[in-house]
């Protein structure tokens, strides 16, 4: 085949295919749009070069709101996985969260499966080189506007496109280490991407180096798990999609293993921290603090004596066992002797090397919240390249790019999610809007309306969006609206359902240590009391008709966290006011008057989308805040 | 546009003749409705015509703060085009204060600088061509008020604002690591902990709080009114404080009172002991005129010093003067304990219905010079509850202070509301939060990132 022969015109292009990259093409070819995916090599698809696991703390959310917004990711793990758990369950709803153990190739198998099959869908095996784009905007500008007209490959191919979303992970310039063995490779030794950060570099946009970091993986016949002890799933595990039958994933479950280092484990690491590529200023890369190696955890929590070892199976037809808790980028030798001093691991033989990895990412600070840049009309990026961390979080920002790259190129408005409406406006508000110098992981204690955004609830948050865009089905939609309107019906009901003093009420009550009446009330009162369920209430309301466990599990949360939600919903209102108010794009600063410097600088450099974005914006201060209010109340008057 | 009530004194700081205090928004009615009363008892505001003015008092709960008029502005007419309310006081900084508070309350929060104009100017009351100047002023004020802000807070109070945040942040940072990362941290036995700790904040918040009173009466000095009857030795009491050469005696005149002052400090504290004829004698009080007016006094003052004969028993004209000053902290003077008694302390305490809690007895004799020390440390004990009284630097004089920590305060309260009704660790951390962040406006810091630095620093995650 020789190079500049080919010529496509399609809609989109995807560029890679992780997490980010398969909900971003999925979403388009789903939208009708004629979609190419591009990946170094098309056995890596869905690839989990870290961590077993999909979900947990505040990521099995976005699982849900990617699921909800009719994404493939709960699917996929539902299909795949091999044990399943309900964190949290003995804290409130809003921080219930599900972690399932992925067999990892089957989980990548069959994602592969779904986008093979999927229609407009076209897998391709190639390095994106360059993006080709034109100018659009006023060439008077210091940097004028431009728009993506189309991509290069490395053998010389051009495809013509709309839109194109980039989602190349940790790919770009890739460089792995494991002590002072480094290799210019992606993870697991797969190709890196070496050509488009000088086309992007090229079109203005700047890249900085992240890093991030993996643990070995053991020769399961080479530990002793008598020495370990055995972490079980969840009896009746719950599904992570809205769509699966929940029968269906009452399965056989793997074990996970817990153990712990010791004195002997940090001794060792403190007499080697001189080899350590990060100590040793090799890496160049800003790690996360929220998954330290464990030379970080050594050096940084000195006083604790131990440090929890979780070993977690890859999968079922494999032997390799992934060392939770244990990343580490220490030579091999030094690797081994640590790991050889945690109870178990006595004989441990290591199939894979832990290491450290950096790679060009950029400050997302440079998107609008639809995952579009701002200088460059039709590219949208996604994933671990826009400066986070984790399957989740690169997921649930593929969709996102993907549904608004559809938008696009319908010519309809894009969508924007906002902090208020889940964990996915949560994670990419923070994205584009502050300042984040390590990969950004999606925590719960991020999420100021937690209360709102539960897992139980995504469905009903984020469905009608899905199906505006064309992702979710009018039977799914339908489905939906019943169970919002049952909650709505059997919530009144309760809370019309009067109780009187009766004897046989009194009774009732009594039997369940709870206070007596001394007037009438209702059920819902009732059901605000810790000692009684919606299940307990049944015996004094016979009125009750059947009603799934979803709807009851709605209603009862409604109805026992009320004071709370109501309090979060009021605090909602006033956000909401603030991000309604529209900056226009062509806003000039500069005709501001009373901003302050900083402020000023701040906002001609980000150019938020509204007046609650710019007030999140560090270095804009309230009064700065009031001043741009005053000053677009009086251009809208006005223009 | 949906929005809240705002509220500040709308006229300059100083000692004038008249102040006034601005309400606006959607509950300025409400908010100025709850603590207006006129002759008749409680009137709704919502209920007089737009554009009228009406007489009556202020009242904070049970205690009277202020003869006003109030001025009715309904919406769309008035400057905001919002609801509004302005109440005019007597002058006086200390009073316009005290008034702003009880509106703060009872609903209204306090303005941001300039934010009648900004509102005034957002729905349209002014000229468009004046944008510029608003936009100004926003500015120009806000600059000022933190300015003003920073440099009222100084020393031990920022220290202990600082200290406190510290402690939540730490808690919230437990709370939440343990939430994202629930197999390595336990949160076994964590509510007792944390029950302890909460009540220690609201002890601590507390005491800020007092520091803010302290703050007031250390500048402006106590107002204190001795009343008596004849001959229980009032003057000697007078002479005692004034001759004992440990106080810095000064004569105010002319205060919109109408009375002479005699400022005296005791113990760093100063007192402004109102000398009035009304008082002076007693059976003027039998006289209507008389009570009224001593009951205006006594209704205006931080201190009633009560001088009782001791050798001559209770009657009538005690009952009246008991029945004027109840409800007020008041420190009984049993004075001429070097003659025989006739009156003994039970008797007293019935006569103030055994209601014990605003008020102390000291035994004295101004012939022997008794008692001194103890009449010193009661006032002391009684006003100066802050945890800072021996520092002089550090108070709370700020309003916005002031409201900041009592809106933490309350934050703290929910928390304790929270575990009381056994809900889950999650939903503590949300009141914490909130908590954390009003603290955190009084020493100009913004909550940030520094949750999500606690947590990295403190506890150790994993993978």
């Amino acid at each position: 085949m020789k190079a500049n022969q080919i010529r496509e015109k399609v809609d989109v292009c995807v560029v890679g295919a992780g997490h980010a990259g398969c909900e971003a093409a999925l979403a388009c070819a789903r939208m009708g749009l004629e979609t190419v995916l591009f990946t170094v090599s098309v056995d890596s698809i869905a690839l989990m070069p870290c961590n077993p696991n999909i979900g947990g703390s505040s990521k099995g959310h976005l699982v849900r709101e990617v699921d909800a917004l009719g994404g493939e990711m709960g699917k996929n793990i539902d299909k795949t996985f091999i044990q399943s758990k309900m964190l949290n369950v003995s804290k409130g709803p809003a921080v219930h969260s599900l972690r399932a153990q992925a067999d990892k190739a089957e989980y990548s198998r069959s994602m592969r499966q779904v986008l093979e099959n999927q229609e407009h869908l076209v897998i391709k095996q190639a390095e994106v080189c360059e993006l080709i784009t034109e100018e659009c905007g006023d060439s008077a500008e210091e940097l004028p506007k431009r728009k993506i007209t189309g991509l290069r490959i490395f053998t010389g191919a051009v495809y013509e496109v709309q839109a194109v979303i980039l989602c190349t992970g940790t790919y770009l310039k890739a460089r792995c280490l494991c002590g002072e063995a480094i290799t210019h490779t992606g993870p697991n030794g797969l190709q890196a991407a070496n050509y488009l950060t000088e086309s992007l570099q090229r079109l203005g946009i700047s890249l900085r180096r992240f890093k991030t970091g993996t643990p070995a993986r053991m020769d399961k016949r080479s530990i002793d798990f008598s020495k370990m002890e055995e972490q079980l799933g969840d009896e009746r595990v719950i599904p992570f999609s809205f769509s699966t039958d929940p029968e269906s994933v009452q399965i056989e479950q793997d074990s996970c293993w817990l153990t712990y280092t010791n004195e002997e484990t940090h001794a060792i690491i403190r007499a080697n921290l001189d080899r350590s590529p990060i100590y040793a200023g090799i890496i160049e890369g800003t790690g996360p603090r929220y998954c330290p190696s464990i030379e970080d955890k050594v050096v940084k929590f000195a006083d604790k004596d131990r440090h929890q070892v979780f070993i977690e199976p890859e999968g079922r037809h494999t032997n390799e066992m992934y060392v939770g808790g244990m990343s580490s980028s220490l030579p091999e030798d030094v690797q081994l002797a640590m790991y050889r001093t945690v109870p178990g691991m006595e004989h441990c033989r290591i199939v894979r090397n832990a290491y450290a990895i950096e790679y060009d990412c950029i400050d997302a600070r440079q998107l609008f919240p639809t995952l579009e840049f701002k200088n460059i009309e039709g590219l949208f990026s996604a994933g671990q390249f826009n400066g986070s961390s984790g399957y989740e979080e690169a997921a649930a920002q593929g969709i996102l790019a993907g549904i608004n790259a559809g938008l696009k190129c319908q010519g309809k408005d894009q969508i924007v999610i906002d902090r208020s409406e889940g964990y996915l406006g949560v994670l990419v508000d923070d994205l584009v809007t502050k300042e984040n110098t390590e990969p950004y992981r999606m925590m719960t204690s991020r999420a100021e309306y937690r209360l709102l955004l539960r897992q139980d609830n995504a469905d009903l948050r984020l469905r009608k969006i899905g199906y505006e865009a064309g992702l979710i089905s009018k039977e799914q939609m339908d489905k939906l609206l019943e169970k919002k309107s049952a909650i709505e019906k059997e919530v009144e009901r309760l809370q019309k359902t009067v109780i009187g003093a009766a004897p046989q009420n009194q009774k009732f009550l009594e039997e369940r240590n709870s206070a007596l009446l001394k007037t009438g009330t209702n059920l819902a009162e009732l059901m605000c009391r810790p000692e009684l369920s919606y299940e307990a209430l049944k015996e004094i309301d016979p009125d009750r008709n059947p009603l799934p466990e979803e709807v009851i599990q709605q209603v009862e949360i409604e109805i026992k966290y009320k004071g709370y939600i109501e309090r979060q919903r009021r605090q909602v209102d006033q956000y909401k006011k603030m991000e309604r108010k529209k900056i226009p794009d062509t806003i000039n600063y500069d005709d501001v008057p009373s901003l302050r410097l900083e402020a000023r600088q701040k906002l001609k450099q980000f150019r938020p989308i509204s007046v609650g974005q710019a007030s999140r914006i560090s270095g804009v201060s309230p009064a700065d805040i009031s001043v741009l209010l005053v000053y677009l109340e009086h251009a809208g008057k006005n223009g | 546009m949906k929005t809240d009530t705002i509220a500040a004194i709308a006229t300059a700081l100083s000692d004038s003749g008249i102040g006034i205090i601005r309400i606006s928004g959607p509950d300025a009615l409400q908010a100025a409705g709850n603590i207006f009363q006129t002759k008749n008892g409680k009137h709704p505001l919502m209920e007089y015509e737009s554009h009228t003015i009406h007489y009556g008092y202020i009242v904070d709960g049970d205690e009277l703060l202020d003869e006003v008029m109030i001025s009715v502005m309904k919406a769309p007419r008035s400057y905001t085009k919002e609801d509004t309310v302005e109440i005019s006081c007597h002058g006086g900084v200390l009073l316009l204060q005290k008034v702003l508070d009880a509106v703060l309350k009872n609903g209204a929060r306090l303005a941001e600088p300039g934010e009648f104009t900004k509102r005034a100017f957002l729905n349209g009351r002014i000229d468009l061509s004046k944008a510029e100047a608003v936009m100004d002023l926003i500015q120009s004020k806000n600059d000022f008020a933190l300015k003003a802000s920073i440099s009222q807070l100084k020393g031990s109070v920022s220290d202990e604002i600082k200290s406190i945040r510290s402690i939540i942040i730490y808690e919230i940072a437990f709370i939440e690591s343990a939430l994202d990362d629930p197999e390595h941290i336990s949160t076994e036995g964590y509510t007792q902990k944390l029950s302890e700790i909460v009540e220690k904040l609201l002890w601590r918040l507390q005491k800020l709080l007092d520091t803010a009173e302290d703050g007031r009466l250390r500048r402006e000095g106590i107002n204190t009114v001795i009343v008596g009857k004849p001959n229980a030795g009032k003057s000697s009491l007078l002479n005692l404080l004034i001759g004992e050469e440990r106080a810095i005696v000064t004569d105010v005149a002319g205060t919109t009172r109408d009375t002479l002052e005699e400022s005296i400090r005791l113990k760093g504290i100063g007192l402004n002991i109102v000398d009035t004829a009304g008082i002076r004698n007693t059976e003027d009080v039998v006289e209507k005129i008389g009570v009224e007016k001593a009951k205006r006094f006594a209704g205006d003052a931080d201190l009633i010093v009560y001088v009782v004969d001791s050798s001559v028993p209770l009657d009538e004209s005690d009952r009246q003067i008991v029945e004027m000053i109840k409800g007020k902290k008041v420190i009984v003077l049993f004075n001429k304990t070097d003659l025989e008694t006739a009156v003994t302390e039970e008797e007293l305490y019935d006569l103030f219905e055994g209601d014990r809690s605003n008020f102390s007895v000291i035994r004295t004799s101004t012939v022997e010079r008794t008692g001194m020390e103890d009449f010193e440390e009661a006032i002391q004990g009684m006003f100066l509850k802050g945890a800072f009284r021996m520092d002089d630097e550090v108070v709370i004089t700020n309003m916005r202070h002031k409201e900041a920590i009592r809106d933490a305060y309350r934050s703290i309260l929910m928390v304790k509301e929270s575990l009381e009704q056994d809900m889950p660790e999650d939903f503590y951390s949300i009141d914490l939060m909130s908590a954390y962040a009003s603290l955190g406006a009084i020493i100009g810091e913004e909550v940030g990132e520094d949750l999500v630095n606690e947590i990295f620093s403190k506890f150790c995650m994993g993978k």
